[in-house]
């Protein structure tokens, strides 16, 4: 990677221009609108040539890290390969073109997209019926939280306004509860990583909604006691939401729907091979069980007896609308060309190649890193840094030298029952040599901490840009071009 | 086992679990209770190859109508340049997730810090985030700020001339977080100062959202609302288009404090709703109240140049339920598609877009009145979209112009139907659907 320094603002030249747009033939203009609501000076945009913006974030595109860069083995995140097919589909102008009101007679591709790619996730989860329009993970989890609460209020049990969600948690877990309105009760894992059955049991009661759990875990283990949990949680009266964050290694082999779950959220950029551009867009489908379908969010798709599919924004009693139109359709498209690529055959070997190779890093390491549970792991495990815990070196300074090497950094940090959590997610789509051209990295990180510690706590050393002052940016800070200079 | 996704040999997958000391894969799942283990066959298609499934998309498209479009209604067909799907199709952008390792994703994080300048610069906004997902989540976010943000107050206001399905994801937000909504009604096409003045009057507003452009295409005189908001401590948020403001007055040239609102009319296409990406800004004051990602400038150890997430004490992963809000991902790639949307304009070809609209806008507006098929319904300034009181049922216009290939006249509300022109209409393609107009009256 090289680097380079430029912002786009850096490049504007007065008289430059982009864009081709045609000859203005109109015999009305925007300045005969009253002065009182036009704006007074121009926005300082850049005036720059096409070529200026090509080579511009062509550049740009040189300071930044991919899947397709190399291995990202970011725990929790599941940065799988994208497939290229699934961009083309997206990019067909049969879809891209359609406006979002166009009356439902023109959009039947789309909303039998819409209804073929929801049956394919409930078979793959087990759930009855999804909605689709959530945009992201955290805004179908926070879906999802309404969904119970509407179907609390819808029986008149306006009590229930807590939600227990375990010491493990993604962090989006409490701040979505937070977001509905539900007071968050913690319950805490035992020492073997899961959620403690006995300090659970005396949080049920009449005023809890229900419980979020991610399972397998945070730390890549699979929550056995699911069973006696989901029977004591409906017991009182409450629900079991899933956190699909953590989906990928169950894929073809547990249905969450089966381990009495009532809701979940997937993330189509996890599990179902979206790319993560950046951060989003991905799209965050929820999925519920027979008896909550009547309270999922409009708009729906609905079959009609002819196979008309049609739009309806009023029936059972929604949570309501969560999105402005039907969620990220071009994210539904790739995420449906995935699941026809695999099909029903390879569907089933997501979740096995994922859980192989994530152990297969974590037996193959486990002497250099700290393993602070031993047990056989799901798509992602945790060290606790180093095994040798004399040389000072810490989680960061690893992350940091593994950037040297060519690889993307783990999850660090996270989960926060292990102060120096490092947390490992490979992906089935990672070849054995690109897995062991890791552990040799990591192996040979962990001697570099004994005999030149040094190289670690200054890394990186080679990335366009070095360690940052994050502190100076926080509390001056900076965040627009203008206020630069 | 063999498949494109999937590397492994049977030699591989032999060799991994002898490593890890287990005989077969079932074996890595000893842990989970067999009663839940999934056996049966899943209802889904055999495996395809990459012909069939682009096979089975173009018969899927099929059953799709693509029609010309003279519709707005907060999703806008602005024409959108060559360059940009090349751009963001760049996989180093497409592949990388969240920038935490700023010290691989100075791409991301400065097409971000890119993204901030231009966005503050259109809406006179001080500060904004990464993104959100859409101009209505975006428009909920607002309404939370304001409530986080103002002491001892119990209510929002809306204004009638929101879009609908912004009102409708606000008040789903609201129900749910304990927000309790107020309306403003419109009059004569125009959000009611003297509505809003009372509503005003007890003293229990956190802030007031209206629209800068509204639902009838209108465009809001906002003259008074902020001082009158800001009289009882309340905050000004205005919904606004962002091409738009290239050229009409900006909300903070209006006194506003929060701004959201959706920036799919910078030339995202339309792509049935979405991915679009919505955005909020503010005054400085409120940057900690700002929910999502915020990028920031600072120097790396050797003094270069860099830019990192920042005020991350905001966001999720640290304050958990505490947090601003719970949003993580965003729609980064589409920040960045309005990123280089906005490089290719600059300030002269986004004043052209408009331009091109408000002219193609009102040669329609007054050709379509010579059809005899409707009447002005307000008389009051828009720029790319505007409604006018069918004379016929609104749905006979709208399938009427189906029948050509033509998307629009979509009733707003009973009797009113809206119209909205870009610079990809011609005077052509005006006069073609006037004059086909003219003869479905006859």
């Amino acid at each position: 990677m090289k680097y380079y320094d430029k912002l786009i603002f850096d490049l504007s030249k007065a008289g430059r221009q982009g864009y081709s747009l045609p000859v203005n033939r109109w015999e009305n203009s925007v300045s005969e609108l009253p002065a009182g609501l036009r704006r007074s000076a121009a926005p300082a945009l850049p005036e720059v040539s096409e070529l200026d913006v090509v080579r511009h974030y062509t550049n740009l595109s040189q300071m930044n890290f991919g899947v397709d860069s190399g291995f990202y083995p970011l725990g929790s995140c599941t940065m799988k390969y994208n497939p290229k097919i699934n961009e083309e589909i997206a990019a067909m102008p049969a879809f891209a073109g359609l406006h979002p009101l166009q009356p439902y007679q023109t959009v039947q591709g789309v909303l039998r997209l819409y209804k073929d790619l929801s049956h394919a996730l409930s078979e793959i989860t087990g759930m009855a019926e999804f909605t689709l329009n959530p945009f992201a993970g955290a805004h179908g989890e926070l879906t999802g939280l309404m969904v119970i609460r509407q179907y609390h209020m819808s029986r008149g049990d306006i009590k229930r306004t807590r939600i227990i969600v375990p010491d493990s948690a993604h962090g989006t877990n409490p701040a979505s509860a937070a977001v509905c309105g539900l007071e968050i009760v913690q319950v805490k894992s035992k020492a073997n990583g899961l959620v403690d059955v006995e300090d659970l049991k005396p949080l049920l009661d009449d005023t809890i909604a229900g419980i979020m759990m991610t399972n397998p875990n945070t730390l890549g283990l699979f929550e056995k006691d699911i069973k006696e949990i989901a029977a004591l949680v409906h017991d009182c009266g409450g629900l079991l939401y899933y956190d699909g964050a953590n989906m990928n290694p169950l894929m073809g082999v547990v249905r969450p729907g089966d381990m009495g779950f009532d809701v979940l959220h997937l993330n189509l950029h996890k599990t179902f091979s979206t790319p993560h551009g950046g951060g989003g867009p991905g799209a965050g489908p929820v999925g519920v069980a027979a008896h909550l379908v009547g309270h999922l969010p409009v708009p729906k798709v609905v079959e009609s007896e002819d196979g008309t599919l049609q739009i309806v924004d009023a029936e059972g009693e929604p949570c309501g609308r969560i999105s402005g139109f039907m969620g990220n359709f071009g994210v539904l498209l790739r995420a449906y060309t995935y699941i026809l690529m695999l099909g029903k055959q390879n569907l089933k070997m997501v979740g096995p190649l994922a859980v192989l190779g994530a152990n297969y890093i974590k037996e193959s390491l486990k002497d250099c890193f700290e393993l602070p549970i031993e047990s056989v792991c799901k798509h992602e495990f945790v060290f606790d840094g180093l095994k040798d815990k004399s040389t000072g070196v810490t989680t960061l300074d690893i992350a940091k030298r593994l950037l040297d090497y060519g690889f993307h950094a783990p999850t660090i940090y996270f989960p926060l029952l292990f102060h120096q959590a490092i947390m490992i997610e490979p992906t089935e789509t990672e070849s054995k040599e690109t897995l062991d051209g890791f552990i040799e990295i990591m192996k040979h990180i962990a001697a570099e901490a004994g005999s030149d510690p040094e190289s670690l706590k200054t890394a990186p050393h080679t990335t366009p840009v070095r360690r940052l002052d994050e502190t100076t940016a926080a509390r001056q800070p900076i965040l627009r071009y203008k206020d630069m200079n | 086992m063999a498949f494109a996704y999937f590397p492994h040999t049977e030699d591989d997958v032999r060799q991994m679990l002898d490593r890890i000391g287990v005989g077969s894969l079932e074996d890595l799942y000893s842990d989970v209770p067999q009663d839940v283990i999934y056996r049966d066959e899943f209802d889904l298609p055999d495996a395809m190859s990459e012909l069939e499934v682009r096979q089975y998309f173009e018969g899927l498209a099929e059953y799709n109508t693509s029609l010309f479009c003279l519709c707005g209604l907060g999703a806008y067909d602005h024409y959108s340049p060559a360059v940009i799907p090349h751009i963001i199709s760049r996989s180093e952008f497409l592949t990388a997730y969240t920038p935490y390792q700023p010290e691989v994703s100075q791409g991301t994080l400065r097409y971000i810090f890119e993204y901030q300048s231009m966005i503050t610069e259109l809406t006179g906004m001080d500060c904004t985030n990464a993104s959100m997902y859409d101009g209505a989540t975006a428009a909920a976010e607002a309404m939370m700020m304001a409530m986080a943000s103002t002491k001892k107050k119990t209510r929002v206001l809306l204004s009638e001339g929101l879009l609908p399905q912004v009102v409708g994801v606000v008040k789903t937000y609201a129900k749910f977080n304990g927000v309790q909504l107020g309306f403003i009604p419109c009059q004569d096409g125009q959000t009611s100062y003297g509505a809003l003045a009372a509503e005003l009057a007890a003293g229990d507003v956190a802030g007031v959202l209206v629209p800068g452009i509204n639902r009838y295409g209108i465009i809001e005189d906002m003259t008074g609302f902020a001082d009158a908001v800001h009289a009882q401590k309340g905050l000004y948020m205005v919904y606004s288009d962002p091409s738009s403001l290239a050229v009409i007055k900006t909300p903070g040239e209006w006194g506003a404090d929060i701004v959201c609102g959706d920036s799919q009319s910078l030339g995202i296409p339309l792509c049935y709703g979405g991915p679009y990406v919505g955005f909020l800004a503010c005054k400085k004051e409120h940057v900690r109240k700002l929910p999502g990602r915020i990028v920031g400038a600072t120097r790396d150890v050797d003094g270069k140049r860099a830019y990192v997430l920042t005020l991350q004490a905001r966001e999720q992963h640290i304050r958990r339920e505490k947090a601003t809000s719970n949003i993580c991902s965003n729609q980064s790639l589409m920040a960045l598609y309005v990123t280089v949307y906005m490089s290719l304009m600059g300030p002269k070809g986004l004043r052209e877009v408009n331009e091109l609209s408000y002219g193609g806008a009102h040669y329609l507006h007054d050709r379509l009145l010579e059809t005899g098929l409707f009447e002005k319904a307000f008389d009051k300034p828009f720029l790319k979209e505007f409604t006018l009181k069918a004379l016929v049922p609104a749905r006979k216009i709208q399938d009427a112009l189906m029948l050509i290939g033509v998307f629009g006249a979509v009733e707003v509300e009973e009797g009113l139907v809206n119209f909205c022109v870009t610079e990809k209409v011609s005077k052509e393609n005006i006069d073609a659907v006037v004059e086909y107009l003219k003869e479905l009256e006859a």
